[in-house]
């Protein structure tokens, strides 16, 4: 399940590649425990977290430390089931899960726990698994391996970072990068629910699933993000890699003024897109617009389908694992002898099939449905995006009339006996007409940076729907083939039945 | 030799007509060959009156078959009817096939277990020959079997009730022969399992069938998708919405092949074993009432009165006791028999056909891979 969501394919960790004699780390080839050593070796603070800081947090006194305990040892025996499930050693990450726990984590520890608990405290899976696809980067970077690699000091490295921080990063890259028509990956959403329930110290199949469901979103979100171009040389984005410590985000509290003021202005702004009347002038737009809200209508159906399809199969996984049991226990109370033990067969292969249902349903899943999740809300930053455009002209059209007005101004001016009101006025008219230019300038550069990014969205968007969509299908191929191998094998019992 | 089937059925608004189709080479009827129209009212006289006579409270009477219940699959087609302006054409048409396909499905479910009971009869040494099954085989009228009216359904429900209550009293009463004490507990053991299972079986093909439906309408959406999509995945979204199309009936084919083989088979035994209960509880109170006329016999003779009439009852209850004994044991042994077979021909069956399904899916699974990753 872990090796589906991740999209690197393994050969690329072949590039080795040292900058400036750098040291690499050694490879993690099998057991995740060989980097410990180096990592405290080396003056970064790739601070490894995992199972094992439990032990630490033992020493610690403050009541502080015992709930976040729970919450670390939730993610770490989460994080050993993923690592375990790597497909390939390139795809571990260089961050043991069982490691060495240096003082220095305790301090940093210290510094995570003692803020307010509002702010989740997790992913460094997030930061870490990912990491390991940068270093192996998307192919078509092949070229530019020595470029794109001389943004970052290392080749492979690991960084903690938390909820909030992904959050943070993906504020500042809206703010620097929407409104000039860029389409920027939206962030998970928070969950105040799931939240809770895991700091609360639940540690249940539901609140493990929370946990793996959010790594898994935020893996995808820094993938997506540093698959664009010009966002993966932000610098944001390159402190968000590499920082060891990153400045808190503040504003990302779900409930913090910072917050409701965002949602006002949201608010807002969908009241005045509601008044703009663009004339428009270019039918591309048109049409890309008609075209993604038609996509937006069908990806949320089908969304809508594939979750209610996820919810009955976990249900017929339960429901299969009970008729299991009450199968045995028929087949305990019959006294014929052959019946009986056919009868403990079949509960035996229906316990096989329950796990069968559980594991396609979390393919359904983690492939499907939050594929589909994801590009709705892809989808909203791209209508973001085309509403930015038409804010953008319409600052034009305001820079304009404002000139016309203040022409119209000057004109009457000039009959009148006022020279330095006259000076004045056209001092203004020259000002604007600047704007305007600008204006123009401006809705031109969004108008074609927009072009670009559709086309590179719609690019992205094929790849991906046929990327996960194959390997969906694998997964429900290899349900198929285990069936068939279980019930092959329970055959011959029925028959034997006499 | 006694044929028995129903060939033919027909279901109209709030019943359903069975023809009854009889070959017989016996003397009693008047033709080899014949058929007549009853309803499951009549199948229920028919099994009610086995059950009121004394001569049978030796067998196992073949449970009498559910009631036809198209109450569901009617309300499903009634709301769909209501819904027709919310959804597409393609969308409405499907979901009607499919209700449709379901209401025929309940149809010949309800009239194999009609035609099951009537074989079992058929097929009984003794029950074959009972002058009602004759009747009800041949008298091509109407048999005017009301239903139980409220006041009647009202005796039942007593006579269940002091039923059961005698049935513990009974039920505590230390069988002397080891044959009937290992039945009974047995029996007692079995019935409550098979019911728990055919409970839980129902569930589990419940929610396969709620994924199947789930997958039909990701084949619905997938296919809109398609049509729509400018780009390289309209040939990619109509192909996999053409195999989930394929798919899907597989599983809406799984689903009823397990209620057919699995969920039936349970049900039946479920009825089977209560009325293998209902035959050890007879014979229970058969031997209290031996018991009890022995103690009589033995008053009656202390005090010397009345002791003929005490004699004569007391013999009746031994024959009835010993008739029934030996009947009972006979029939106990077909009925595991029976039961095996039955299990043995379903569960090979149902593994058969799993096997069938599953090897389809995974055709048509791997074939749509090869085209989708041939175009890639």
């Amino acid at each position: 399940m872990a090796d589906t969501a991740r999209d690197a394919p393994p050969e690329q960790t072949d590039f080795h590649e040292l900058e400036d004699g750098e040291e690499l780390f050694p490879e993690p080839a099998t057991t995740q425990e060989s980097q410990p050593a180096s990592l405290a070796a080396e003056d970064i603070s790739t601070n490894s977290n995992g199972p094992k800081q439990d032990s630490l947090f033992d020493d610690d006194p403050e009541d502080l430390f015992a709930e976040a305990t729970e919450e670390v040892s939730l993610d770490s025996p989460e994080r050993d089931v993923l690592l375990s499930d790597g497909p390939s050693p390139a795809i571990t990450p260089i961050t043991p899960p069982t490691s060495v726990i240096t003082p220095r984590i305790g301090h940093t520890h210290d510094d995570m726990f003692t803020h307010s608990s509002f702010d989740e405290i997790e992913e460094e899976e997030g930061g870490d698994s990912f990491d390991i696809h940068i270093s192996v980067s998307d192919p078509e970077k092949v070229g530019e391996y020595m470029t794109s690699m001389s943004l970052f000091k290392r080749n492979e490295f690991a960084v903690k970072r938390r909820f909030s921080d992904f959050l943070g990063l993906h504020s500042k890259l809206a703010s620097k990068y929407l409104h000039i028509g860029y389409i920027v990956p939206p962030a998970p959403e928070k969950s105040i629910v799931g939240m809770t329930k895991v700091k609360v110290g639940k540690e249940d199949q539901s609140s493990n699933e929370f946990v793996e469901k959010r790594r898994s979103a935020l893996e995808r979100y820094l993938m997506r993000t540093v698959k664009h171009p010009i966002l993966l040389k932000d610098p944001d984005v390159l402190q968000f890699l590499e920082s060891s410590e990153l400045p808190r985000a503040v504003s990302t509290q779900a409930l913090s003024s910072a917050g409701l003021l965002r949602m006002v202005n949201k608010a807002a702004d969908a009241v005045n897109k509601m008044t703009i009347k663009m004339n428009e002038s270019d039918a591309w737009f048109e049409e890309k617009q008609q075209h993604f809200e038609n996509l937006d209508v069908q990806l949320r159906k089908l969304h809508t389908s594939v979750e209610s399809l996820v919810c009955h199969r976990k249900e017929l996984s339960v429901n299969t694992a009970q008729f299991a049991k009450s199968a045995a226990m028929l087949g305990n109370s019959e006294d014929h002898t052959a019946l009986s033990r056919a009868l403990s067969q079949l509960a035996e292969v229906e316990e096989k099939i329950d796990q069968l249902h559980q594991d396609q349903a979390n393919a359904d899943f983690y492939l499907f449905s939050e594929l589909l999740g994801d590009y709705v809300r892809l989808l909203t930053a791209v209508k973001g995006v085309f509403d930015h455009r038409m804010k953008t002209w319409q600052k034009w059209q305001d820079s304009q009339m404002l000139l016309q007005k203040k022409r119209e101004a000057e004109a009457k001016l000039q009959f009148t006996n006022k020279p330095d009101k006259l000076q004045q006025a056209k001092d203004e008219i020259k000002e604007l007409e600047g704007k305007v230019q600008q204006g123009e300038r401006d809705f031109e550069q969004i108008s074609k940076t927009i072009r670009k990014e559709v086309s590179r969205f719609e690019k992205e968007r094929v790849k991906d729907f046929k990327t996960i969509i194959i390997k969906y299908l694998e997964s429900l191929v290899q349900t198929q083939q285990q069936l068939i191998k279980y019930w092959e094998a329970f055959l011959p019992e029925a028959k034997a039945i006499s | 030799m006694l044929q028995v089937d129903i060939s033919d059925a027909l279901s109209e608004r709030d019943k359903v007509k069975f023809t009854v189709h009889t070959k017989s080479t016996l003397p009693n009827f008047k033709q080899n060959e014949f058929s007549v129209v009853r309803q499951h009212e009549e199948f229920i006289w028919l099994h009610d009156s086995f059950v009121e006579n004394e001569e049978y409270a030796g067998y196992i009477i073949p449970p009498a078959p559910p009631r036809p219940d198209f109450d569901a699959s009617r309300e499903k087609l009634q709301k769909l009817g209501e819904g027709e302006g919310s959804m597409t054409k393609e969308e409405f048409t499907k979901m009607k096939q499919e209700l449709e396909a379901e209401y025929l499905a309940i149809f010949k479910k309800t009239v194999a277990m009609h035609e099951v009971f009537l074989c079992r009869v058929a097929a009984h040494p003794v029950l074959r020959k009972d002058l009602n099954f004759h009747v009800f085989l041949e008298y091509n009228q109407d048999l005017s079997v009301r239903g139980k009216n409220k006041k009647e359904k009202l005796e039942d429900f007593f006579k269940n009730v002091v039923k059961s209550a005698d049935g513990v009293l009974v039920a505590g009463v230390k069988d002397v022969d080891d044959f009937f004490e290992h039945e009974k507990t047995f029996l007692l053991e079995y019935h409550n399992r098979v019911k728990d299972a055919s409970a839980k079986s129902d569930r589990m093909i419940r929610s396969h069938k709620n994924a199947a439906d789930d997958i039909n309408r990701i084949a619905s959406s997938l296919y809109t998708l398609g049509t729509q999509d400018s780009t390289d995945l309209c040939k990619f979204f109509l192909k996999v919405s053409e195999l989930f199309e394929k798919t899907r009936k597989i599983e809406a084919r799984i689903a009823a092949d397990e209620d057919l083989k699995l969920a039936d088979l349970l049900k039946y035994y479920l009825r089977e074993s209560q009325a293998a209960k209902d035959l050890l509880y007879r014979r229970s109170r058969a031997l209290v009432d031996y018991e009890n006329a022995n103690k009589a016999l033995d008053k009656a003779r202390a005090k010397n009165r009345d002791v003929l009439q005490a004699e004569t009852s007391q013999q009746l209850c031994c024959h009835k006791f010993e008739k029934i004994s030996e009947s009972a044991k006979q029939e106990l042994i077909d009925f595991k028999t029976r039961r095996v077979a039955a299990f043995r021909k379903n569960l090979v069956e149902l593994a058969e056909l799993e096997l069938k399904h599953a090897k389809g899916n995974l055709q048509l699974l791997q074939g749509c891979l090869g085209i989708l990753k041939g175009n890639t």
